[in-house]
């Protein structure tokens, strides 16, 4: 078993006349969940793509050993298939149609959707759709999920029963996790590790580790003094927040 | 979430509304505001609609303008939306094609009646070949245009899920183009029902066109409402028939969000 299922050696991509990456390097343990967060544009989304290898990197290596599944910004449920189908596309590598309706059942139950099984995508709310989106991925035998600012187009508070879930899901169903979000409190509420990447080309400006068991509260001091110390490496907080409790 | 019911307002209001309409005509009629020989009384045309039903010819007519229209709209159906699949999907051929489909388009299909009646002499061929150009190339638009309109995820997600090339199309592209096409077949239908009476009135030997063309020959104005009627009246049942493939839950989506 390689316990580093991903990995970006040396990487440096352009599209066109952008420089995207410029020997950017990064590795990912087995089980560990990754925050990449970062200014808009910087490439973050791109990362995602050069992991699943949607896209191939100009120079470099990119390694990824296991199952992956990716879970999108926007709506990208089939709206014409119901809940359950939507979820079933997870378990298509399974030929035993009683196995799949076992699962099926567990993952309804998990993210407590089972009295709206055969309802469609639209007649559901944002929350329960991206609870959907994260069944789909989440089911069958995947490895590693890679997560494009799942949760951006939520509401405040929605956003935040969504991580809990998240975490829920992830305690019952442990996967290795990159999670790419503009959403610094969502990287430190639910990451092991957060990377802070630079603008283009970006490359790995700093990076955080995080040791409290999740689901983790918004307001623990750790997360706050988390979010503090992203944003003051992103230049956009300046005084320590000590100081400003102390105040 | 639940579709409408159906309550005896849907009833009521309508038909308070046809029969102040039937009301006016009667009106003027008595008034003898038109004479009565080129505006017929209500009376006269239900009288003149019993003859055409007992005679037989009605129901000749129907069919033969049905049997055309459902010809020519199939053939338009089965080539149109393929051509057009295949359109959405190559863009250079896109580019080739498409001025060529918006002039026949902007065409209107009645210019080529004396084409159809040369080539296709009289009787059921020159009207479904109108019926076709009328909506062929519509039907070929609307398929490009909701092709380029299915979100790229979609297709991100069948690759990620090891879809093969048909079952993209058949589970991915076709239910992602069904709610517009369909939108598109009632328009076209609507379409193909006006051409077919406009071109059985110079090229038919039967049908609800050539009626009409045929008792304003006669001077019978009776006759000649009646077939209005009918013609009006197959109008809306086609619509309604076509309406209810929006009511397929699979397609519910592209009409509720």
């Amino acid at each position: 078993m390689n316990d580093k299922p991903l990995r970006v050696e040396d990487v440096s991509l352009s599209l066109g006349a952008t420089v995207v990456f410029q020997h950017l390097s990064l590795s990912i343990g087995r089980g560990e969940f990754v925050a990449v967060v970062g200014p808009s544009g910087c490439g973050k989304t791109t990362l995602l793509n050069l992991l699943s290898r949607f896209i191939k990197p100009t120079a470099g290596k990119v390694e990824c050993n296991g199952r992956v599944r990716m879970v999108y910004q926007h709506d990208s449920l089939f709206p014409w298939q119901t809940v359950s189908e939507n979820i079933s596309l997870g378990l298509r590598h399974l030929k035993d149609p009683s196995e799949k309706r076992r699962h099926l059942d567990a993952m309804l139950r998990l993210i407590k959707l089972e009295n709206f099984a055969d309802h469609y995508p639209h007649q559901l709310s944002g929350g329960m759709r991206q609870r959907v989106e994260l069944a789909r991925a989440l089911i069958g035998d995947t490895d590693i999920l890679l997560l494009d600012e799942p949760f951006s187009s939520l509401d405040y508070l929605t956003r935040i029963r969504m991580r809990n879930e998240l975490a829920r899901m992830l305690d019952q169903m442990p996967r290795t996790v990159v999670l790419v979000t503009h959403d610094i409190e969502e990287a430190a509420q639910l990451a092991d590790r957060i990377v802070v990447l630079t603008d283009r080309p970006a490359r790995v400006c700093s990076q955080f580790q995080i040791e409290l068991p999740r689901p983790r509260e918004l307001t623990h001091p750790r997360v706050v003094e988390t979010v503090h110390e992203i944003l003051t490496d992103l230049g956009l907080e300046h005084t320590g927040w000590q100081q400003v409790v102390a105040r | 979430m639940n579709p409408k019911r159906f309550s005896s307002t849907d009833i009521v209001l309508p038909s308070l509304v046809l029969l102040i309409a039937l009301l006016i005509w009667t009106v003027l009629s008595l008034l003898k505001v038109f004479p009565d020989s080129v505006f017929p009384s209500p009376l006269a045309v239900a009288k003149g609609f019993v003859e055409e039903v007992r005679n037989g010819r009605l129901v000749e007519d129907v069919v033969a303008s049905l049997f055309r229209v459902t010809t020519g709209f199939a053939l338009a159906v089965f080539t149109g939306i393929p051509a057009g699949l295949w359109l959405g999907h190559h863009a250079r051929a896109r580019t080739a094609f498409l001025p060529l489909i918006n002039f026949f388009r902007n065409l209107s299909p009645l210019a080529w009646i004396p084409f159809a009646i040369m080539w296709f002499g009289i009787g059921d061929l020159p009207t479904v070949f109108l019926i076709f150009m009328s909506s062929f190339f519509p039907l070929v638009l609307a398929t490009i245009a909701a092709v380029a309109n299915i979100p790229s995820v979609y297709f991100r997600i069948a690759n990620d899920y090891n879809f093969g090339n048909v079952e993209t199309l058949t589970h991915v592209t076709l239910p992602a183009i069904a709610p517009q096409v369909i939108t598109s077949l009632r328009v076209t239908a609507g379409v193909a029902w006006l051409v077919v009476v406009a071109a059985e009135m110079i090229s038919g030997r039967a049908g609800l066109g050539f009626a009409v063309w045929d008792a304003r020959n006669g001077l019978r104005m009776d006759l000649l409402v009646s077939s209005m009627v009918m013609i009006g009246l197959i109008g809306i049942v086609i619509d309604r028939i076509l309406l209810q493939l929006t009511k397929i839950p699979s397609v519910r989506w592209g009409y509720e969000r």
